[in-house]
């Protein structure tokens, strides 16, 4: 089923972004053919093929020790915030 | 002074004969920057102040009779997705112009401990996705040998950082050719790690299951050199690995380990198909036949999905960053769009004006293969996908010691030749990506030039965790290139 404008203003909705109308044709004739090109996947074959989410080999890594540490601080979590005040960063009205 | 005329090695000897300080190394580094980076746009930040005072301590260390440090007074240039305190760290994003790090990443780190000099951060694809640098929010890199054509990426200004001579060796982050590929087109050594080898900490996250800092360097030496530094476990990555890292450098040495007797050098016949340059193709025969030559013996092997590399690669890419990427929302750092009242008009507005296109389009191609009712055909087909491609090396692997493919399918191409068509541009990673999928190392190494000069590039694929079998190959070939 061929992606369509609609699809694109859809996905854009669910990745929070908002393309511009006039964007929307010329993004949707893009991904349709890189979609269009993933699509020879279904040519493979993959009944019993487990998933591989990731390369890291089971016992390879170690988790760190579960000790207490310093975090980093009010100061430095805000240091790149385009709005902070009173140790918080600032957003427009929620509720 | 010009850094063209040294690597680590011959600077180190300077060093140590006290022929020159790391102080005028540093300097000629600026120089050269100030020189072509208006021109170049190689690197998004210069740090004279801070390279100068690491230059300084270092001479220091050296006039109190310390022992020269595995890259003691080396100028090098970190791809500006990597944090360094203090300094900004944009991405070559919009979103990020005026991210200045609050932390140091792992790698970066070490290599300051190891007695790096940093000159500067290098200009790269927005969020390492491209394969050109032309998709940088602060205009693309040029090619250092001609400057209608593109340097590779996304690590393009690390590799025309050294190539220029701005720096000795320079950091990249490969998820599925970025540090090779540009290595390649610029005529210098790139190396991918195996995943997990060199901690992700502190790197800006693209594709976290594909994503690996590793060294682009003049030589294959100095890539050994920067890779024992930067690699190892770190508690700050639960992916990044156990394994001992041995001492890559002292592996190549002495004459005897230019000797290839005894290795099977594989070759696989999908690698060298339709859409391969004839130059390419050429001199990546010639750089087999000098393996040969150096006692090698060539194995024909297969790697039968090939064909469905890019596609798979596209899908798990685009998902992971499209995941990745919604940190960014103008609430804790970043773009934040001006006159907004809803939170909701904050995340979107922020998102869309803070990213490129390219960007996006990736945001939306992995959104739309995770989502509902696509999950499954695309992300779950595609891990699946994987699992096959993962096959296909071990497979490989069983025959042969290292592999041999073209890095890229063409020289450098020129700026714009490709910015219409995404699809075509990513059908320019085929030999690469398929190893960030398999998780396995690459090195690319230059083997040749075309017909107009430009650099031709060849990639050594080894087994996982064994980069040393790639810098033996590697090393010997470039020696014997040189004679």
């Amino acid at each position: 089923m061929a992606l369509t404008i609609h699809d694109v203003e859809k996905i854009a909705q669910l990745a929070n972004l908002r393309p511009a109308q006039g964007e929307l044709t010329r993004l949707a004739a893009q991904m349709r053919a890189i979609v269009e090109y993933f699509d020879r996947l279904n040519e493979l074959d993959t009944t019993d093929v487990p998933p591989m989410a990731h390369c890291t080999a089971v016992g390879d890594t170690a988790l760190r020790p579960d000790v207490p540490h310093t975090p980093p601080g009010v100061e430095a979590a805000l240091a790149n915030a385009p709005e902070a005040a009173y140790g918080h960063f600032k957003v427009p009205r929620v509720i | 002074m010009n850094l063209l005329d040294f690597d680590i090695d011959r600077l180190h000897t300077a060093l140590q004969a006290r022929h020159c300080s790391a102080a005028e190394v540093c300097r000629a580094a600026l120089a050269t920057i100030e020189q072509r980076n208006p021109a170049l746009n190689a690197l998004l930040s210069i740090l004279p102040d801070r390279a100068l005072k690491q230059a300084a301590d270092t001479d220091a260390r050296l006039a109190a009779g310390a022992p020269l440090r595995p890259l003691e007074g080396v100028p090098i240039v970190i791809k500006d997705n990597q944090c360094l305190a203090g300094t900004r760290t944009t991405c070559a994003s919009q979103m990020l112009a005026n991210y200045m790090a609050t932390y140091t990443a792992t790698a970066v780190a070490r290599l300051e401990a190891a007695g790096a000099v940093i000159v500067g951060k290098a200009n790269l694809d927005e969020f390492a996705m491209g394969s050109s640098n032309e998709n940088s929010a602060f205009g693309p890199v040029r090619h250092p040998l001609d400057p209608n054509r593109v340097p590779g990426g996304s690590s393009g200004g690390s590799a025309a950082a050294v190539a220029a001579g701005m720096c000795l060796a320079a950091t990249g982050s490969d998820t599925g050719g970025s540090i090779r590929q540009p290595a390649a087109f610029c005529g210098v050594v790139g190396v991918k790690p195996t995943y997990g080898r060199v901690s992700r900490y502190g790197l800006v996250a693209f594709g976290s299951s594909l994503d690996q800092i590793g060294p682009l360097t003049r030589t294959v030496r100095d890539a050994a050199r920067m890779l024992r530094v930067m690699a190892g476990y770190d508690e700050h990555d639960a992916t990044s690995s156990l394994h001992a890292v041995p001492d890559y450098l002292a592996e190549l040495s002495g004459d005897a380990d230019t000797d290839l007797r005894g290795w099977r050098i594989g070759v696989a016949q999908e690698a060298f198909g339709a859409g391969l340059d004839p130059a390419v193709e050429l001199a990546v025969r010639q750089a087999l036949k000098t393996f040969e030559a150096l006692g090698a013996t060539l194995v024909e092997v297969s790697l039968p999905r090939l064909g469905y590399a890019i596609a798979d690669y596209y899908i798990i890419a685009t998902a992971e960053a499209s995941a990745n990427l919604a940190r960014f929302d103008g609430v804790r750092y970043g773009y934040r769009a001006p006159d907004v009242t809803t939170v909701h008009d904050l995340y979107a507005l922020s998102r869309e004006q803070g990213f490129g296109p390219e960007v996006k389009r990736r945001i939306l191609l992995g959104t739309y293969a995770l989502s509902s009712g696509y999950y499954d055909a695309y992300y779950l087909k595609a891990q699946k996908v994987r699992t096959l491609l993962r096959r296909d090396f071990d497979r490989a692997f069983e025959q042969c010691d290292v592999l041999v493919t073209p890095t890229a399918p063409t020289p450098a191409f020129k700026l714009g030749e490709k910015t219409d068509d995404p699809l075509q541009m990513y059908l320019s990673d085929i030999y690469t990506v398929t190893l960030n999928l398999a998780g396995v190392p690459g090195m690319s190494l230059p083997c040749g030039k075309s017909g107009e000069g430009l650099p031709i590039g060849l990639q050594i694929v080894a087994p996982a965790f064994e980069e040393s079998r790639m810098f033996r190959a590697g090393w010997a070939l470039e020696h014997a290139l040189l004679q």
